[in-house]
């Protein structure tokens, strides 16, 4: 029962802001910032309460094992449920929500100053979405989910948005970012419904059910087919490279708490959805395609640090090194192993932070000098007292300096890789150099070199500094002591491993690893 | 075969509405009373749609050249649903009008009896019939407005392209005698059998091209746009959903019960033509600012979804064209009720002005009408199938189907459509709620929320959302009619 309410409580919260806005602004916002302690207090005490070890020992049944499970039906006809379950993978991804949820409250604190009410209602809802989408296991309702939250966030970057260069308006962005996404979730339902009717066909009854659709024998083609639908739609989400249009433009124009939710939450839906979905589903047509995707992998790494170096607008840097980190998880997820794979959690969840703070910090540079245009900016290291010195540190989690979640994530995706594929992390290692060019042009420009102005500009309040500490810490924290994380997800992992890892160089290597 | 006191009793639905069009024409003729005639045609549609309980337990009948199966209630009832909330829009929409108002109702009744009757027919002649009662007052209903260049327009229109098609029905229902000697739809599909001769083909294609014109399926859709744009709102309301379901129901019961329209030669044209309808609709909403014609070029599109199911005509077809007409006539009554209620206050004269369609006029409406943008905002998304709406459980059906039946290109069509069809719902959608300009502001009446023609938006966008949510009564029933079908 807690997991529906863990969905529900958004999507009241966010009605509430809608009705609240009547009495002013300040109601809404804290209304909104309640709603999400709830959710992140509730889900930190499943964390601390729950047990999430349990999968392990069952490792010879051949049902999934969840911590927590809820399920009615829904439309008996197809065999649809509302089936919800937990296990450590979703606890830490919903928990990053609640987080992420409040921090994108608090930043647009002052940012967003026309119809809160409704705004709030918007991010509010992305945020049940999203917790949707970790939550469900009924395919059907899955789908429900991922489609859902596309709606509030294109309203987000559409009516919130900052209107950049000609020819990019925020109205393009997001209807950019809605057609991509929605066309390529299209694909995706009709590989789950291909996935349906294959069970049909064999045993004579509809069923949606994760569990029972694992156990659906397919032809070697028809998985190869049906796993592609799937990862059209999780690729373009990732982003991966040839399907990654959306994304600069989208981050560009979003506002600040939209940035921060799509980098820090949306991209990892796609992630989830890989190792929840694509893989378990489809073990072997994955194992086949993992070359192909772990090309790709490499190609976005290069692709996005190469581009992230050229651009002048800084929200548009930081969404091409998401494009550039998000290759080091697809090469993680494809190499499944054990410790590859914990690598990905702990790289989704420390890029998570870091491209949190960053845009965080980037929209508070737009609003004291009211540009994005890193040629515009200059000289701000002695002007904005202690901002800068924040930036320096998110600036090197996010080129993996290590001590950060970052450098643990990349180190452990290309460990776990190498036995695998070899010479993907040699090559993928070199994007790690240009990950710290692409830091350090970003760091010169935008706080060295000439001044463009005279003066100080504002420091940090209070709500900023908070917020930037608490992620800063997180890092840090996650990057000297990340135990506890992997402990979490260590049975979920282990489980994508058991049912996708049937390749015999990889356990051989790692036995006897922690 | 005779007719009795059960079959007079299944056709009650059709015989009530017949009784109320008498009472509003004397009632008219005795005082002319806007309300009450409202009331009256209300009431009896009212007392057709309890009818149906009653006709609901016989089912299934056959009466003479009519079936009283679970399809023909099931399509009853969405003409009867939508009849309703054309008068209850109506109401609102003449309130203001100078002109005579009252025979819009009588108009109204007669168009949906004929839908009636077109829904249930088994016969040729039951099925001119009905498709003509149909058609006919249509025209009048369209040009209502005369004053209005655009109203008069559109009524001569459709009543020129419209009365072009009847004849190629007519002609292919003269050929199919010629070669049969049947009129009723089981005596032909018996003596036509599966391989239909080059006379039974030319046949079956002329009566497909004049049911494919009432659908607007493409090469025939070229009126549809303007048509919908110049007709008054309810009357466009009523083309795009009643007589649009009823013609549906009937070329679906046609391929059912008829294989010989299901031959391989008519079956690939009408593959490609449904392709064909999905892409085109599509594509020319995309650049349209008048939300009227918008809407016109998306149930072009919608009905291309819809072929589908009559293309693969096994399966789920009947069960997901069910459903998707119901999420479709929701979605759509709630969608032009309310560019009927933004028209409303601007129907004055003989001269009236045009209804409010243009794009501009609904710019920041969210700002000034937040409930009635939320209506339209809903049945937007539910159009493009968007998740918690009943329009993605059409949609899910409708490629449910498809993947069932592996006829992979019409899948790929339907993807295709669903994401050319996003971009201009989306566009319609941030105009609502994009900040308010300086320009000319077109307004619902203070206290819409609260009249008849209020209430209709409001349920229909309820609606959308209890059934996009928990879709399993709908989907229950729907299940059932199927079951009912082929008696």
């Amino acid at each position: 029962m807690t997991l529906i309410w863990l969905i529900l409580i958004p999507f009241m919260g966010g009605l509430l802001c809608w009705q609240a806005e009547r009495f002013g602004d300040l109601p809404p916002r804290w209304i909104a910032l309640a709603t999400m302690l709830i959710e992140l207090a509730i889900t930190l005490g499943l964390w601390f309460h729950g047990d999430y070890h349990l999968a392990n020992a069952g490792m010879a049944s051949d049902s999934v094992r969840w911590s927590m499970e809820w399920r009615v039906a829904w439309i008996p006809r197809f065999g649809i449920d509302v089936h919800l379950a937990l296990d450590g993978l979703s606890l830490v991804l919903i928990a990053l929500t609640g987080f992420l949820g409040v921090l994108a409250v608090l930043c647009s604190w002052h940012e967003i100053v026309r119809r809160v009410g409704f705004f709030h209602l918007n991010l509010l809802w992305i945020l049940g979405g999203v917790v949707g989408v970790f939550l469900a296991i009924d395919l059907f309702l899955f789908f429900f989910f991922w489609e859902m939250m596309l709606v509030p966030m294109y309203f987000l970057i559409a009516l919130w948005g900052h209107s950049g260069s000609e020819g990019r308006t925020r109205i393009r962005a997001a209807t950019k970012f809605f057609i991509y996404t929605q066309a390529s979730g299209l694909v995706m339902l009709v590989s789950i419904l291909g996935l349906v009717f294959a069970h049909h066909a064999n045993t004579g009854e509809y069923s949606f059910a994760y569990a029972t659709l694992m156990q659906t024998p397919l032809s070697e083609s028809t998985a190869m087919w049906l796993m592609l639908g799937f990862f059209v739609a999780f690729a373009v989400k990732l982003p991966v490279v040839p399907v990654h249009g959306w994304l600069p433009d989208a981050h560009a124009q979003a506002p600040t708490a939209g940035s921060v939710d799509l980098a820090g939450i949306l991209l990892k839906t796609a992630a989830y959805g890989m190792l929840r979905f694509a893989l378990p589903l489809f073990p072997e047509a994955s194992q086949a395609f993992a070359p192909v995707a772990m090309t790709l992998g490499v190609i976005g790494i290069f692709y996005g640090a190469l581009l992230a170096c050229g651009q002048q607008d800084i929200k548009r840097l930081i969404a091409y090194t998401s494009i550039a980190h998000m290759g080091f998880v697809l090469i993680g997820i494809y190499a499944g192993t054990p410790l590859a794979l914990q690598g990905v959690v702990l790289m989704m969840v420390a890029h998570a932070f870091s491209a949190a703070g960053l845009f965080i910090l980037s929209g508070q540079l737009y609003e004291r000098l009211h540009t994005r245009d890193m040629r515009e900016m200059g000289g701000l290291w002695g002007r904005l007292g202690s901002l800068p010195g924040f930036s320096l540190c998110f600036v090197a989690a996010s080129l993996g300096m290590p001590g950060t979640a970052n450098f643990l994530g990349e180190f452990l995706i290309l460990f776990g890789s190498f036995p695998v594929a070899p010479w993907v992390v040699v090559i993928a290692s070199v994007g790690l150099v240009l990950a710290a060019i692409y830091s350090l042009l970003l760091m010169q420009r935008v706080y060295f070199g000439p001044p463009q102005g005279e003066g100080m500009l504002a420091d940090l309040d209070h709500r900023e500094y908070v917020m930037l500490l608490t992620l800063l810490v997180l890092v840090l924290l996650f990057g000297l002591y990340p135990q506890p994380l992997l402990d979490t997800t260590a049975a979920a992992m282990g489980e994508v491993q058991r049912l996708f890892g049937a390749v015999p160089q990889s356990t051989t290597l790692l036995t006897g690893m922690p | 075969m005779t007719l009795t006191a059960t079959h007079l009793l299944a056709l009650a639905p059709p015989i009530l509405v017949c009784i109320t069009a008498i009472v509003v024409m004397l009632a008219i003729a005795w005082r002319r009373h806007h309300t009450s005639i409202a009331i009256v045609t209300v009431v009896g549609l009212n007392l057709a749609l309890l009818s149906l309980i009653g006709v609901w337990r016989m089912a299934p009948l056959a009466a003479p050249m009519l079936a009283i199966d679970g399809l023909a209630i099931f399509a009853a009832v969405l003409i009867l649903v939508a009849a309703l909330a054309c008068a209850t829009l109506t109401h609102a929409y003449l309130a203001q009008y100078s002109g005579p108002r009252e025979e819009f109702y009588l108009l109204l009744l007669c168009a949906t009896a004929g839908g009636l009757v077109l829904s249930a027919s088994t016969h040729l002649a039951t099925l001119f019939f009905g498709l003509e009662l149909l058609s006919i007052p249509l025209y009048g209903m369209l040009a209502y407005v005369y004053g209005e260049r655009r109203s008069l327009e559109a009524g001569v229109k459709y009543l020129v392209l419209s009365a072009t098609a009847t004849t190629f029905l007519l002609f292919g229902m003269a050929v199919l005698y010629a070669e049969t000697g049947h009129l009723d739809v089981a005596g032909l599909a018996a003596r036509l059998g599966d391989e239909l001769g080059a006379w039974g083909l030319a046949g079956a294609a002329l009566m497909m091209m004049g049911l494919a014109f009432k659908l607007s399926v493409v090469p025939f859709h070229m009126w549809t746009p303007d048509v919908y744009q110049g007709g008054p709102g309810p009357a466009a309301t009523f083309l795009a959903t009643a007589s649009k379901v009823a013609v549906f129901v009937v070329l679906l019961r046609l391929v059912i019960t008829a294989p010989a329209f299901q031959d391989g030669w008519l079956h690939n044209v009408l593959a490609v033509l449904a392709i064909l309808t999905m892409l085109v609709g599509n594509l020319l909403a995309l650049t349209q600012s008048n939300l009227k014609r918008l809407l016109g070029y998306s149930s072009i599109a919608h009905f291309g979804y819809l072929l589908t199911a009559l293309v693969i005509g096994d399966g789920l077809s009947v069960e997901a064209s069910a459903v998707y007409l119901v999420t479709y006539l929701l979605a759509t009554l709630g969608a032009f009720g309310v560019v009927t209620l933004l028209s409303s206050p601007y129907v004055s004269g003989t001269q009236g002005g045009e209804d409010t369609a243009a794009l501009h006029h609904y710019r920041g409406l969210f700002w000034r009408r937040p409930y009635l943008t939320a209506v339209l905002t809903i049945t937007l998304l539910s159009l493009a199938g968007i998740p918690f709406t009943a329009g993605f459980i059409g949609k899910f059906y409708i490629i449910a189907l498809g993947v069932e039946s592996q006829r992979w290109g019409l899948v790929g069509a339907v993807i295709v459509g669903s994401a050319i069809g996003l971009f201009y719902y989306l566009r319609v959608m941030v105009t609502l709620f994009l900040a308010e300009a300086g320009m000319q502001r077109r307004d619902a009446p203070e206290n819409w929320a609260i009249q008849a023609g209020g209430v209709v938006v409001l349920g229909a966008a309820v609606l959308v959302v209890v059934l996009g949510i928990y879709p399993a009564p709908m989907i229950d029933w729907m299940h059932h009619i199927e079951v009912l079908v082929g008696g």
